[in-house]
C-alpha cells in the first residue's frame, strides 16, 4: 500500500513480442495459485486451536496487577499433568477491564478464567448469561458472607469465586515521622490514625514541620478509602443514582478538597509515573494501605528504608478492592476452568498467594491459618502483617453497596477531585462539573 | 482508511493497446461485414478489455468488504440504541447525533483533535522534508542514515509512550528537571491543555517523521539530476534548488504525505490514551481526542450507538479536512513552479 505511485518516469510499455508466451504464462499462473494456497494454509494455521499439542487441555487465566498465582499454577500443572495453564497478566484493572469488555462484545477471545476487580463486579453481574453459574456444594461457606453476596447476581447465581479482600491499614514512613517529631512506634502511631479528624490534624502538624513532604500519597487514595466507608455512596438499593444528592458524598468531597488546600495531599494522580516516582523522593509520609498495596509499595519504594504499617484505620475499618475469578460461558473448557478456579480460591492456595504478594484471603478458613497469622514482612520493619491485616479485616463493619454504575461514577468523582488538586477548578466548580458528569453517565 | 483510491482509468490502458485498425486508410476498403471472429479471437479481445478490471478488482472487492461494509453498518448502528454487549435496541433516528452535539466533551474533543493535529502534522511534514533533503545528498554511509530515521517507526507505540511518560512527568519528569537546571519553572504537562497537546504531538512526530521522510526521499531520488545542473548553471544555490526544483518536482508525493498525515493526525489514539492511567484524556479532558471520546462512549459507557455516530462525524470531518488540505497543498506546489 505504501509504495509511492508517483514516480515521474514511466516504464516504457513492453513490446508485444516480449510478452510471455502462453506456456510461460501458465507456469506463472500455477506459481501464483501455489502461492495463494500456501498463504491460505498459513492463515488457517494461525487460527488453529490450542488443544492439539501433546493432547493437553490448555486453560488461560487472565489477571491484572499481582495475584500471586505464579507458583500455584506450576503446582496445579504438576497435580494435573493433562492440563496446561497459561496466565495472561495485565498491569492494571482498567486495562484488563477494557480488554475484557471488548472481547465480551465481540463474543470471542476471553480467557477460560477472567479475574474481576471488586468494584467492577456489579457491572459484570448485569451481563446475564455471559458467565457461568459457579454454585457448588464444595464451596459452601468458603468465603465471608459479604464477599459471596458481592459475587452473586440478582438471580442467585454465584458468578465469581472470591480471591482476596483489601482490609486497609495505614502505611507510614517511620523515618519521616521521626524527623517531624512524631512517634514512630507502631502501637503509638496507631492512636494518630484512630479517626479521620485526628489523622488530618496530625497531618497538618506534620506538613508544618516538613513542608517538602505531603501527608498522604494522593487525594484519590484517601477519597477512595472514605467512600468505601459509606453504606450507599453512589447508588441506592434500587440502583437509582444518588451520587450528587447524597450528603455523605459531598462531605467526603469537601473534606478531601479542604485537606488539599491545607497542603496535606501530593496533588499527584494515583498510579501516574510522578506518583510512582514520589515513593523515591520522600513525596509523602502515609497512605491508605490494603493488603495488596504492600507489594506495590515494596516495589515502588525499593531501597527506601523506614516504611511500616500501623494496625489502625481512621473511622474503624475499611475494605479497598479484592477480586473474583469468573468463568465466561464462551470458553471451550468451562468444566475444567471451574475446577481450576475452585482450586485457586481454596483457602490453602490463597494462603500461598498471600505469602507471595500479600493478597489477603477472602476465605474464612484461610484467615485463621497459622501460617498467615505468623507472616511478617522485613520491608515494613518486620511488621506482623498477617496479624495486622487480620485485625483490619475484623474491623470492617460495613460493606458499601456498589451498583452497576459505581465504577464509572467513582472515576468521575476522582477526576473532579484531581481537577481541584491541579488547580484547574475551585471545589464548587469541580462539584458542579461532577454533577453534570454523573447526569451524562445516566 | 483508504478513502482516496487512485482511480486510474483502467479502460484507457486497454483501448490504447487494442489494435484500433490501420489508422489512416489510404484507399477505402470495400464495405463489407467484418469477418466473424473465432472463439479464440473473441476470448483474446475480452482478455484485453476486461482483464485489467479483473486485476484491479481484488482491491475493490476487499475495500467493499472491509471498508464500505463497516462504514454502512456503522451508519446503521448510529441510528439505533445499541449496547456494547446487549446489542441492538430501538431505532432512535438522529437522537445519538443530537446527544453528541449537546455533549460539551465532544466539542472539547474536537478542539483537542484539531490542536494536536496542527501541532503534529505541520512540523512533521516540514521536518520530514528537511530530513529527506539532507538524506538526498552525498552522505557517507547513506543507507545507515536512511534506515536509522525509520527506527522510531518500528518501536511499539505503547512502549514509546511509556518512555515519553517519564520524560513528560509533571514533577519528577526529565524535561522539567532539565528546565529546572536552567531556571525555568516546571511545565504542567498533564494539567495545562497546550503543554499536554505539545507532549502528545511530540510523541506522534517522533514516530512518523522518519517514515514520511523516507517516502519523500524516494520521490526526491527520482528527480532528474540534470535539472539541478541547469539550476546550478543559472546560479541557484542549494536552498534555492531545493525550493524551486525539488519541492515542485515531488509535489504528487507531497500531497500523498500531507493527506496520509492528515488522516493519521485526526485519528490519534494510543498516545493520548496512554498519556495517563485513567485513559479518558485528563481530569478535565484536556487531551481527549475524538477517537478517545468515541472509545469512551463505546467501551466505558458501553453505548455503541453513540460511538458509531461519533465515528461517522469523524469520518465526514476527515474527508472535509483532507479535501481542504488537498486544495491548499496543490496550490502551494503550483505556486512554487514558475
Amino acid at each position: 500500500m505504501h509504495i509511492s505511485p508517483f514516480g515521474p518516469r514511466q516504464e516504457p510499455r513492453q513490446p508485444l513480442s516480449s510478452r510471455p508466451t502462453s506456456s510461460k504464462r501458465r507456469r506463472r499462473l500455477t506459481l501464483a495459485s501455489v502461492g495463494a494456497l500456501v498463504l491460505s494454509l498459513g492463515l488457517a494455521a494461525c487460527g488453529g486451536d490450542d488443544e492439539a499439542e501433546d493432547g493437553k487441555t490448555t486453560l488461560t487465566v487472565a489477571t491484572f496487577n499481582e495475584f500471586g498465582y505464579e507458583g500455584l499454577i506450576d503446582e496445579y500443572m504438576k497435580l494435573n499433568p493433562d492440563i496446561k495453564v497459561v496466565q495472561k497478566k495485565l498491569g492494571t484493572w482498567e486495562e484488563h477491564r477494557d480488554n475484557l469488555y471488548t472481547k465480551l462484545a465481540a463474543g470471542s477471545g476471553l480467557s477460560d478464567i477472567e479475574a474481576i476487580e471488586g468494584d467492577g463486579m456489579p457491572a459484570i453481574l448485569e451481563e446475564k448469561g455471559a458467565f457461568l453459574d459457579l454454585s457448588d456444594d464444595a464451596v459452601e461457606g468458603r468465603w465471608l458472607d459479604w464477599k459471596v453476596k458481592a459475587g452473586t447476581n440478582a438471580d442467585g447465581e454465584l458468578i465469581g469465586y472470591g480471591t482476596d479482600i483489601g482490609p486497609e491499614g495505614i502505611c507510614y514512613r517511620a523515618d519521616l515521622f521521626k524527623k517531624a517529631g512524631l512517634p514512630t512506634d507502631r502501637e503509638e502511631v496507631a492512636a494518630l490514625f484512630a479517626d479521620w479528624d485526628t489523622y488530618f490534624e496530625t497531618g497538618k502538624d506534620f506538613v508544618k514541620k516538613m513542608p517538602d513532604t505531603a501527608w498522604y500519597d494522593s487525594s484519590k487514595g484517601t477519597s477512595q478509602a472514605m467512600i468505601n466507608q459509606l453504606a450507599y455512596p453512589f447508588e441506592d438499593e434500587d440502583n437509582k443514582v444518588v451520587a450528587t444528592s447524597n450528603p455523605e458524598v459531598r462531605e467526603v468531597f469537601d473534606t478531601v478538597t479542604s485537606m488539599q488546600s491545607a497542603g496535606l495531599a501530593t496533588n499527584l494522580d494515583q498510579w501516574s509515573p510522578d506518583w510512582v516516582a514520589a515513593f523515591q523522593n520522600d513525596g509523602f509520609a502515609t497512605m491508605a494501605c490494603p493488603g495488596w498495596m504492600l507489594g506495590i509499595i515494596e516495589g515502588n519504594a525499593a531501597g527506601v528504608k523506614g516504611w511500616d504499617i500501623a494496625d489502625a484505620f481512621p473511622g474503624g475499618g475499611g475494605n479497598w478492592g479484592g477480586s473474583f475469578l469468573t468463568v465466561p460461558t464462551m470458553g471451550e473448557h468451562q468444566e475444567e476452568a471451574k475446577k481450576l478456579a475452585e482450586w485457586l480460591t481454596a483457602p490453602e492456595q490463597q494462603v500461598k498467594a498471600f505469602d507471595a504478594k500479600f493478597t489477603f484471603p477472602s476465605q474464612v478458613g484461610a484467615q485463621e491459618d497459622p501460617v498467615l497469622l505468623k507472616a511478617t514482612q522485613p520491608f515494613f520493619n518486620d511488621a506482623p502483617v498477617g496479624q495486622i491485616l487480620s485485625n483490619r479485616a475484623a474491623a470492617v463493619e460495613l460493606q458499601p453497596y456498589k451498583g452497576p454504575k459505581y465504577a464509572d461514577i467513582i472515576t468521575a468523582f476522582q477526576a473532579a477531585i484531581l481537577r481541584v488538586d491541579q488547580g484547574q477548578e475551585s471545589p464548587d466548580e469541580a462539584w458542579d462539573s461532577f454533577t453534570s458528569d454523573v447526569e451524562r453517565i445516566g | 482508511m483508504t478513502s482516496q483510491p487512485t482511480t486510474a482509468p483502467a479502460g484507457e490502458v486497454s483501448s490504447s493497446t487494442s489494435p484500433a485498425g490501420p489508422a489512416p486508410a489510404r484507399e477505402p476498403l470495400p464495405r463489407e461485414t467484418p469477418p466473424r471472429l473465432t472463439l479464440r479471437q473473441r476470448l483474446s479481445r475480452w482478455d484485453v478489455r476486461f482483464s485489467p478490471y479483473l486485476y484491479v478488482s481484488p482491491f475493490f472487492i476487499l475495500f467493499l468488504v472491509v471498508g464500505m461494509f463497516p462504514l454502512a453498518y456503522t451508519a446503521y448502528v448510529s441510528v439505533h440504541e445499541w449496547g456494547l454487549i446487549g446489542g441492538k435496541g430501538e431505532y432512535v433516528g438522529l437522537d445519538n447525533y443530537r446527544a453528541i452535539f449537546e455533549d460539551r466533551y465532544f466539542w472539547r474533543a474536537m478542539r483537542n483533535t484539531v490542536s494536536i493535529f496542527l501541532l503534529s502534522s505541520i512540523p512533521q511534514v516540514i521536518i520530514a522534508l528537511g530530513v529527506a533533503g539532507l538524506l538526498d545528498t552525498q552522505l557517507r554511509g547513506r543507507t545507515f542514515w536512511r534506515m536509522s530515521v525509520l527506527i522510531p517507526f518500528v518501536v511499539a507505540p505503547a512502549a514509546a509512550t511509556l518512555i515519553f511518560g517519564n520524560l513528560f512527568g509533571d514533577r519528577y519528569g526529565l524535561i522539567n528537571g532539565g528546565l529546572g537546571l536552567i531556571g525555568i519553572d516546571p511545565i504542567a504537562w498533564h494539567v495545562d491543555t497546550l503543554p499536554s497537546h505539545i507532549a502528545i504531538a511530540s510523541m506522534v512526530n517522533w514516530r512518523w517523521t522518519g517514515y514520511n521522510a523516507l517516502i519523500l526521499l524516494a520521490a526526491m531520488q527520482a528527480v532528474p539530476r540534470d535539472l539541478y545542473e541547469s539550476a546550478a548553471l543559472d546560479g541557484a544555490g542549494k536552498v534555492r534548488q531545493f525550493l524551486s526544483v525539488t519541492i515542485p518536482m515531488i509535489r504528487p508525493t507531497m500531497i500523498f504525505v500531507v493527506i496520509t498525515s492528515t488522516i493519521g493526525g485526526l485519528q490519534i489514539f494510543t498516545e493520548a490514551r496512554l498519556f495517563d492511567n485513567v485513559g479518558l484524556g485528563g481530569s478535565d479532558r484536556q487531551w481527549q481526542t475524538v477517537t478517545l471520546y468515541l472509545w469512551e462512549l463505546g467501551w466505558r459507557l458501553r453505548d455503541l450507538g453513540m460511538a458509531s455516530a461519533v465515528a461517522w462525524l469523524l469520518f465526514l470531518f476527515i474527508v472535509i479536512f483532507a479535501l481542504v488540505n488537498l486544495a491548499v497543498s496543490a496550490r502551494l506546489g503550483a505556486g512554487g513552479r514558475k
